[in-house]
């Protein structure tokens, strides 16, 4: 017969090694985790809170599954068969009520702890906006975001998203087709934009700069390509922008055939919301827009040798002929029917000045 | 040929499968003529009746039908057992009412659907190796990641562990076959008409099925019919689980043998019983939300169409009624193998069997309690979700319960740690690692962050790679001896084992990382700063691939030519391991009776079951050599 010593009883010994690996390999754990850059950039009130709660839940979680695997890996270690050992059973031990009810009442100790925590936090980050506050309707269609802004100067249509700094807005999220998901990573914001129904949410931004603004949902071909921005500026710099956007894309729509180029700016930039039409500078560099999303190919590279012709089909008919390296459907082919013949004439008429720099 | 036509088999098929679209196309064109439609011959039409039909005159012509057609047309059925049990490799190929054969028939199906899923996720990983187009058009791209998520969870993950309870549990509680044989052949052969409809959607016109595997109204309600071999495969899919289920839960109920008690039966057999539980009550709900679809595309039925008053989140609700308890569909099958495997390596009883016994079925009733915390932020009420979060993580302590039990099973027993044994302890590691961050996601406000990330993506191959992949592997390396009679290559075992364990976790342990970090899941493309992991996370998913071959070739190798297994190879006390290898073709030439707990190990002189004659060693007697004289006896 082969030795059996290490058969033997756990003694405290064991216990308190054991014991100790498990406390230092989480304390290892636990500080390489929260030392990984997990979250992007904290951008909203919610955000700090939320990384916070994702700190308690890795000084939560680490111990337990260090826990497990400690105690799997020392069984494995004392007690694997041995040469000799091919006949030998272990003891019958067929269970303990008592163990079992501490291993029932411990987790739920622990999850009751965690959902309060959650329940509490989910109240407070999503707290009812104060009166007044500002209100952004989002609108994704395939595959963009629209977003139109409430100013004294009337509504403001654009394609890229502007917030003040530290003002509480209101998100009003719909969509016209599928469903999108409005993302804004920074934020810690997600919402579906549903059709037929109106979702909202609350936040305040706290922090300038630009963020990324993600579909989270699956909505066809150009989900990927579904990403824009969010500027969150000074209150002085955010009045100014919005002034001179609301000035630029005619808030008080420019009485036809006076001012063409403005038209065609403001479908370029903001697209025609009203009917679902994306703006073409979602996708699309220009220079001359000051567009330089790189979704779709860059138009002062691709249009040098199309006329306004050309620009007209590749506009109504755009799966006609696919730039290499591109891929079909992703471009919408609705604009005949999303923007009258004026806008798409203007349209047209600004593109064509901008690439060849007649404008 | 005209003598092959009129018997079951193939030729038929191919022929009644003709027959079919040609009923199809006279059904089309004969409606829309009569309802003075213009064209009168639309293809689209045609496709969508012929989804729906062909299907049933294949299962027809192979010879699913044949012996519930003849009783019911008055003829004479003879129960002569001629279609029981497999006498050469071709009996695999054909309508088969042995649960072993049928067993190894979706066992071999579904691995087919899982090396074909695999490669679908190498295309997906490779397209995503640098940001920018690689080589697939979104569409593409969108139909593979699609039926990558659909061929493993509707072709493998599920029907696998249905093959694997096939051959197994009859064996364990002692019966000759499943209570309804013939049901239990055509539901397996539903899953390759299910499984081909789904590869075949790559040749529909506009291609094949994008919308992920949820597809979700209304993307998939104004797709193009590729969209139509998901909605309809699943229906057939679905049929096979629930006949399944249904046969699983009859055959536990009235076939156990004498003194089977419920409290001996071993946990393989409690996982089923849980899980046939989930399916029979929980798969007509995905049915229902497909057919709605299918209403919807085909006939105009404004379901899910927000203009014509239906309503685009009950989709979803009804959606995730049956997907959220499918997830347990896939995994508690999976618990059972654990158990099976933990106590004969470690030589121990289960640690608290009985506790074991209820977690499942806390799993099965809260299982339905939990649905909508996929839909967090899908803009459904927002007082649903505190409710459902509590739920969702109280299933946290019957999982928790089983964690803790299996290693205490570990504790001081006499630990073989072999191939069977290494895949079962590493489920237990991977598997606390996907419960835990189960867990972070049912915390609303982080949900709210990460839910369609690729946090998402690693939490679910957690739970169904390093879980139930994880389950099924240990499975089959732990019964191949049963099955095939010989031993599988114990090295090679081991190398893959070590292999796949090592990079699972490089593939998707970073997606946590890069999820949160705001990368979101199904996109071919993606922002610049996640390049670097997205590099390393596709290199080690092809090591990950490349490891599954080193599988296949060790079961191609031994089945054919490995050293014999004996009865019992892991002298365990299971009624399965008391029976030759492969068993006879009724199983046991005498009836077993149940004297005692499944996993007595350790107990001077324990049997969990003994067979009526004197004789201790069964005779070793393989699959149709016998097979005159065992279907005396079964009649």
């Amino acid at each position: 017969m082969t030795d059996q010593s290490h058969r033997g009883a756990v003694t405290a010994k064991n216990w308190i090694a054991l014991l100790a690996i498990i406390v230092v390999a989480s304390a290892i754990g636990i500080a390489f985790m929260l030392t990984l850059n997990w979250f992007p950039a904290q951008a909203s009130d919610a955000a700090p809170k939320i990384d916070t709660f994702w700190d308690v839940l890795i000084v939560v979680s680490v111990p337990i599954f260090v826990a497990v695997t400690a105690m799997m890996l020392f069984s494995i270690w004392r007690w694997r068969q041995r040469p000799g050992e091919e006949d030998l059973d272990g003891p019958p031990i067929h269970g303990s009520t008592k163990l079992e009810v501490i291993w029932t009442i411990i987790p739920t100790i622990i999850i009751a702890a965690l959902t309060t925590y959650a329940a509490i936090l989910l109240v407070d980050i999503q707290s009812a906006p104060a009166k007044g506050t500002r209100v952004v309707n989002v609108n994704g269609v395939q595959f963009a975001w629209g977003f139109e802004t409430q100013t004294p100067s009337g509504p403001v249509k654009t394609s890229k998203l502007y917030l003040p700094l530290n003002e509480p807005v209101k998100f009003n999220v719909r969509s016209k087709d599928v469903i999108h998901d409005f993302w804004v990573p920074a934020f810690r914001l997600k919402v579906d934009a549903v059709p037929g129904i109106t979702t909202t949410y609350n936040l305040t931004p706290t922090k300038l700069g630009t963020f990324d603004v993600v579909c989270a949902e699956l909505c066809g071909l150009g989900h990927a390509y579904m990403r824009q921005t969010v500027t969150v500026l000074t209150a002085e710099r955010y009045a100014a922008v919005m002034a001179g956007l609301a000035h630029a894309s005619g808030a008080a729509m420019p009485a036809a055939g006076a001012a063409t180029d403005a038209v065609g700016k403001q479908m370029f930039v903001a697209g025609n919301p009203a009917t679902g039409a994306t703006a073409c500078g979602a996708c699309h560099a220009m220079k001359a827009a000051g567009t330089t999303a790189a979704t779709g190919p860059n138009l002062d590279e691709m249009l040098k040798a199309d006329d306004a012709a050309g620009i007209m089909e590749m506009i109504v008919d755009p799966n006609k002929e696919i730039v290499e390296g591109y891929s079909k459907g992703i471009m919408p082919a609705n604009y005949s029917a999303s923007m009258t013949k004026t806008q798409l004439a203007a349209l047209v008429k600004y593109i064509d000045q901008s690439v060849h720099g007649k404008g | 040929m005209a003598a092959k036509i009129r018997q079951p088999g193939w030729y038929r098929a191919l022929a009644f499968s003709i027959l079919g679209v040609l009923v199809c196309l006279g059904l089309s064109t004969g409606l829309r003529a009569a309802f003075a439609l213009d064209p009168v011959y639309d293809g689209e039409s045609v496709l969508q009746i012929s989804l729906l039909m062909v299907p049933l005159f294949f299962l027809g012509g192979i010879g699913c039908f044949d012996y519930w057609l003849r009783w019911a047309s008055g003829r004479t059925v003879v129960d002569d057992h001629k279609d029981h049990g497999a006498k050469s490799w071709r009996d695999y190929f054909k309508v088969n009412t042995d649960h072993k054969v049928i067993g190894i028939q979706y066992i071999c199906v579904s691995f087919f659907f899982m090396f074909v899923g695999g490669l679908m996720a190498m295309l997906v990983r490779a397209e995503l190796a640098a940001p920018g187009r690689q080589f697939v058009d979104p569409n593409t791209y969108n139909g593979i990641f699609s039926i990558h998520a659909t061929l493993l969870i509707f072709l493998f993950v599920i029907p696998v562990f249905a093959g694997i309870a096939n051959y197994v549990l009859p064996l364990m509680i002692g019966a000759p076959d499943m209570a309804f044989p013939r049901l239990n052949a055509l539901s397996f052969w539903m899953l390759p008409v299910a499984g081909a409809m789904m590869l075949l959607s790559f040749l529909a016109p506009g291609g094949s099925f994008a919308a992920g595997w949820t597809a979700y109204a209304p993307l998939s309600v104004d797709a193009p019919i590729g969209q139509s071999f998901f909605t309809i495969a699943v229906q057939f899919a679905g049929a096979s689980s629930i006949a399944t289920a249904l046969n699983f839960l009859v055959t536990i109920i009235t076939m156990r043998a004498p003194g089977m008690t419920f409290f001996r039966m071993p946990l393989l057999v409690w996982a089923n019983f849980s899980t046939s539980l989930l399916v029979v009550i929980a798969t007509p709900f995905i049915a229902a939300s497909q057919f709605m679809v299918i209403l919807d595309r085909a006939l105009g039925f404004n379901f899910f169409n927000p203009a014509g008053g239906g309503d685009v989140l009950m989709y979803q609700h009804v959606f995730w009624f049956y997907s959220h308890p499918a997830v347990y569909i896939m995994m508690l099958p999976g618990f059972g193998i654990i158990s099976e495997v933990l106590a004969t390596r470690a030589r121990k009883p289960v640690f608290g069997y009985r506790m074991m016994a209820f977690s499942l079925l806390a799993i099965v009733l809260l299982g339905f309690t939990v649905w909508a915390h996929h839909m967090f932020v899908s803009g459904m009420s927002d007082w649903i979700r505190i409710p459902m979060m509590i739920t969702t993580a109280i299933i946290a302590i019957p999982t928790g319960i089983k964690i803790f039990s299996w290693v205490a099973t570990l504790w001081r027993g006499v630990l073989k740690m072999d191939t069977p044994m290494l895949w079962a302890t590493g489920f237990i590691a991977m598997f606390t690692l996907g419960g835990i961050s189960g867990v972070m996601l049912a915390m609303v406000p982080l949900d709210i962050h990460v839910s369609d990330t690729y946090f998402i993506v690693a939490h679910i191959h957690y739970v169904l790679f390093g879980g139930s992949l994880f389950t099924i592997f240990a499975g089959i390396y732990f019964w191949f001896p049963k099955m095939t009679g010989r031993m599988f290559n114990e090295r090679l075992g081991k190398i893959h084992f070590w292999l796949t364990f090592v990079f699972f976790n490089l593939t998707f342990a970073p997606m946590h990382l890069i999820g949160v970090q705001g990368m979101p899941r199904r996109v071919s493309d993606y922002a610049d700063q996640f390049a670097t992991w997205n590099l390393i996370i596709s290199i080690s998913s092809f090591i990950l691939g490349i490891s599954s071959l080193i599988f296949l070739y060790n079961v191609i190798v031994s089945w054919r030519s490995g050293p014999k297994a004996g009865a019992n190879p892991w002298n365990s006390l299971t009624i399965e391991w008391q029976v030759s290898s492969p068993p006879p073709i009724f199983n046991f030439d005498s009836i077993p009776s149940v004297v005692g707990g499944p996993y007595e190990y350790g107990v001077p002189g324990a049997v969990h079951a003994v067979f009526d004659e004197a004789k201790a060693e069964p005779v070793a007697v393989a699959a149709g050599a016998s097979a005159g004289a065992g279907a005396e006896e079964a009649d």
